[in-house]
């Protein structure tokens, strides 16, 4: 049940207000996004201003502050996928999941990200779904991979 | 209490130690300009235009003098061709957001700053970060942060403190530049509780009145060329 | 269940008498690679498949499975060595399992899989005759393909922790920190200040609280080798803070790194919890008297983290926003303690510093940038990976004779070092040595070691767009150059690339590189003109082009 880990994780670090990013971190992880009524129990919990959370929470790219969709899409942005053809690679997972980097589509499907370098630069350009790695990609083979996610 | 004596613009200067340059230069009576910087607040560093050149142990560097600490015999100068160009070029940045700003428009004067050097993106907001601060480490309220980094960064109000807090006080109002603040919080007020400030009057009508609170009307200024 | 926990050096040096008793250096061993790149590849399968393989024919006794960090050969992935004889496959699939395994135990070789010149198809079986291989100096990296990341035992069998026994039986504080004062080791993460005199300003705060940090964030875009490093070795790392902890007289260590490697955070936790179990790491380390507790920190995904002071903020629980330098983190930094603040690759030299001494180390490297470096090799280069080479090694060893050159038989037009705060060289500078200054004085600054090969398709005007793109982001938003200057840049550049440009732009450039440069609060914003300032030294006419109307040759001051 998310809403009892959620709760054990503030209790886990109540009183401590230094613990604030380890505490969003864990609670991300575990609910792939950050509700503001979590926030501001986890506020009052830590002993935290609640505009201190909503500026690192909005400040921090790992954080979501609206729900995702199912499978996580990233493409690679760093130097290397970009010398070696992430445009072209983002350009087509945009047309085929209709999404722009940040974006959740209507059916809560997927979440396009695109982010900095993952240090994996030997087989980019790279697409990453839910952790796994599709490296060497052309625009071609996105289609192929991303229709394996539902 | 050590004294330390400085130069500034070829005069010479006593500061005690633990003073900024800016304190140091303000004492003697020498002016360099600012925006977030207020007495009340820790100083923050972020508007850039109390740049100063200092020279100390034969390297010259670009400093913020609102935080550069004095030392003995270095040289500051407050204006230069470098430090009068970066004030130049802080200014013309600003009014891309904030043009009618009254500070900005008499810097952009001194400084023969272009106010439409670069093109609109008015936001209004110079994120100086004095309200954000004022609430912070006056009010301990909390009722104004920032959000988000780098060029998308905004202040926002936060509708469960604001509706509380805000209306009663407004102190951080008359420290923003541009206004902006205020109309910030009258947006928010009007999206998340509006009519709140007229029950608030009416929940208090029977205890000690509070002298009449208005919103301060912002004066536009003739625009230059 | 045995006490694990060692009281003293004689009990440390006994259980890695014991642990090499129990190993036999003719049994063979095959290693496979679990590094970001190989893992990628699914390198997972492929150690699966070993396991299977091993369990099926019940081959425990005979042959030794070892998961291992970066090899190093990243291009060539997934990496299998197999030893002794140091035998390299590349590209290894899991089809090819049996015939490994089979070959192995007959002490014969898979002549499919190993390296094939690709011009003469000459193969090279052993590492040392591999080309990627043999012109490097892998004294850092060297080890991991011996070295289970999970097993502390594997780090102590190649003579792990003899360092910090040294340091901690036989030299005081100042001792070491003297031996790296002369060793001039200067810091990998990009500043290569001086590592040793870091130290002695942390030491010589008058607080007495004090705190020493790993920072292995490794923003730098195109820069993997810290994560090599660290997820591959990290007790090596591990080592060298304890030895600068002791030498500072810190209590505290912090390892702050991504959030985004669970094989990272995994390796890097079980190091701690065994070294502390090992007694190598908590109270009276080896009845030496000195205690450090270190932790685990991450970042949560920006890169301005990697500053040094907006990382303690971050440490602290606060958003990543710098200090001006004024005041040095050294003496007032994690809740205003004197912090000193080092990078993966500069911790873990430290060990071999200690062992081997400082004379040792300076006789590698150039005049002023000692010791060898971590390179992370990528872009339009045929090899790219992670190699190691000495300080002053010319920039076309790296380029051609390791990194074989350009792929798709392009030309060279530019390498680039230093990710988004660095700068682009064209290829006729190839002659010049690795070096710190050197590399400074050419435009092209060493940054963290990212070294990207950029082939005659690359558009320059676009690569600095893209940069500065990157930097926009990342900015923390607080002083106005950066947050304004620089996406005043980048809607410049962009109208450049898009066919838009405008009489006057590249002087707004210039202009706005150097207030953004001299204004900026830190050293993102400071750095954040230097790769426009190298596109212009080198790369002009290229950005003339794109403005209209621009007379052809009369391009005025010309760096």
């Amino acid at each position: 049940m998310c809403e009892q880990k959620i709760d054990a994780i503030i209790e886990k670090y109540r009183g401590q207000p230094g613990s604030l990013i380890h505490a969003l971190v864990e609670i991300q992880h575990e609910n792939h996004w950050l509700p503001r009524e979590v926030l501001q129990r986890l506020a009052d919990a830590l002993g935290v201003s609640f505009s201190q959370v909503m500026q690192i929470a909005s400040f921090y790219k790992t954080f979501s502050l609206t729900p995702k969709g199912r499978h996580e899409v990233h493409v690679c942005s760093g130097m290397t996928c970009h010398l070696r053809g992430a445009a072209k690679l983002l350009a087509k997972v945009e047309e085929i999941t209709g999404l722009k980097a940040g974006e959740t589509d209507a059916d809560s499907r997927f979440t396009l990200e695109t982010g900095a370098c993952l240090g994996s630069c030997s087989i980019a350009p790279e697409l990453i779904v839910d952790g796994k790695h599709y490296g060497r990609m052309t625009p071609d083979q996105a289609e192929d991979v991303l229709k394996r996610y539902e | 209490m050590s004294e330390i004596v400085l130069n500034i613009d070829g005069k010479e200067v006593a500061a005690s130690a633990g003073m900024t340059v800016l304190q140091a230069a303000q004492q003697a009576g020498i002016h360099i300009p600012t925006l977030c910087h207020h007495e009340q607040l820790e100083a923050y560093g972020g508007c850039r235009l109390c740049i100063v050149e200092v020279e100390a142990r034969g390297r010259k560097s670009y400093v913020v003098s609102c935080l550069y600490p004095v030392e003995k015999d270095i040289v500051v100068r407050t204006r230069s061709e470098k430090v009068d160009k970066i004030r130049k070029v802080i200014v013309e940045e600003l009014m891309a957001h904030a043009p009618d700003a009254p500070e900005l428009v008499k810097l952009a004067e001194e400084y023969g700053a272009d106010r439409n050097r670069f093109e609109k993106e008015t936001s209004f907001c110079v994120l100086c970060g004095l309200c954000v601060r004022y609430c912070d480490e006056v009010k301990h309220k909390n009722a104004v942060g920032f959000i988000e980094n780098g060029a998308v960064r905004e202040i926002s109000f936060i509708p469960e403190i604001a509706a509380k807090e805000c209306w009663s006080c407004q102190e951080c109002f008359t420290l923003c530049p541009t206004s902006y603040a205020q109309a910030a919080y009258l947006l928010t007020e009007a999206l998340a509780f509006p009519g709140r400030r007229h029950a608030h009057a009416h929940a208090h009508a029977h205890a000690t009145p509070e002298p009449e609170r208005r919103v301060i009307p912002i004066t536009p200024v003739a625009a230059t060329a | 269940m045995t006490m694990l926990k060692l009281n003293s050096a004689a009990e440390l040096e006994e259980l890695r008498a014991r642990i090499l008793a129990g190993r036999d250096p003719a049994k063979p061993c095959i290693a496979v690679c679990a590094g970001a790149a190989c893992d990628g590849m699914d390198s997972a399968a492929v150690a699966a498949a070993f396991l299977a393989e091993v369990g099926r024919q019940q081959l425990g006794e005979r042959l030794e499975l070892r998961t291992t960090g970066c090899h190093g050969y990243c291009e060539k992935g997934p990496n299998v060595v197999v030893t002794p004889g140091e035998i390299c496959y590349f590209e290894v699939a899991p089809a090819d399992v049996p015939e490994i395994v089979a070959a192995t135990l007959k002490g014969e070789v898979v002549e499919r899989l190993v390296y094939h010149d690709p011009a003469s198809g000459a193969p090279a079986v052993h590492m040392n005759e591999v080309p990627f291989y043999k012109h490097q100096t892998r004294l850092l990296i060297g080890d991991n393909p011996k070295i289970d990341p999970m097993k502390i035992d594997d780090y102590l069998a190649v003579g792990g922790y003899a360092a910090l026994v040294k340091a901690l039986t036989e030299m005081s504080p100042d001792q070491v920190l003297d031996e790296v004062k002369r060793a001039n080791l200067r810091g990998r993460g990009g500043g290569g200040f001086p590592a040793g005199s870091k130290w002695e300003t942390t030491k010589n705060a008058p607080e007495k609280t004090k705190y020493v940090i790993v920072n292995g964030h490794e923003g730098e875009s195109a820069a993997f080798m810290d994560r090599a490093m660290l997820t591959g070795n990290p007790h090596k790392v591990l080592e060298g803070l304890i030895i600068g902890a002791y030498a500072i007289g810190a209590q505290r260590g912090f390892m702050y790194t991504r959030h985004d490697m669970p094989l990272l955070e995994k390796h890097v936790r079980n190091a701690l919890a065994q070294a502390k179990e090992y007694g190598l790491l908590g109270e009276n380390i080896l009845g030496s008297g000195f205690s450090l507790e270190v932790e685990l920190h991450f970042d949560v995904g920006i890169f301005v983290s990697g500053e040094s002071s907006a990382l303690m903020r971050s440490i602290e629980g606060n958003a990543p926003e710098p200090r001006p330098k004024y005041v040095r983190t050294s003496v007032s930094g994690i809740w205003d303690k004197p912090s000193n603040l080092n990078n993966v690759e500069t911790w873990a030299n430290v060990p071999q510093i200690i062992s081997r001494g400082a004379e040792w180390f300076t006789s590698i490297g150039s005049e002023k940038s000692k010791g060898t470096k971590l390179i992370s090799l990528s872009g339009n280069v045929v090899n790219s990976g992670v190699v190691e080479v000495p300080m002053g090694t010319p920039l076309r060893t790296l380029v051609f004779d390791i990194g074989g050159g350009v792929r798709d038989g392009k030309t060279l037009k530019a390498i680039h070092f230093g990710g988004a705060m660095g700068g682009s060289i064209p290829a006729s500078l190839l002659d010049a040595p690795l070096d710190f200054d050197g590399m400074s004085k050419l435009g092209a600054p060493i940054g963290a070691g990212g070294l990207l090969l950029m082939d005659e398709d690359t558009d320059m005007v676009e690569v600095a767009r893209y940069l500065m793109d990157f930097l926009t982001k990342e900015s923390c938003g607080k002083c106005v150059p950066c947050r304004e200057g620089m996406q005043q840049m980048l809607q410049t550049l962009t109208r450049l690339t898009e066919g838009r440009g405008r009489q006057g732009d590249l002087e707004l450039l210039e202009d706005l590189a150097e207030v953004t440069g001299l204004g900026s609060l830190c050293a993102l914003g400071k750095t954040s003109g230097d790769p426009l300032k190298s596109m212009f030294r080198y790369f002009r006419p290229e950005y003339e082009a794109r403005i209209p109307d621009r007379a052809a040759g009369g391009s005025g001051d010309q760096k």
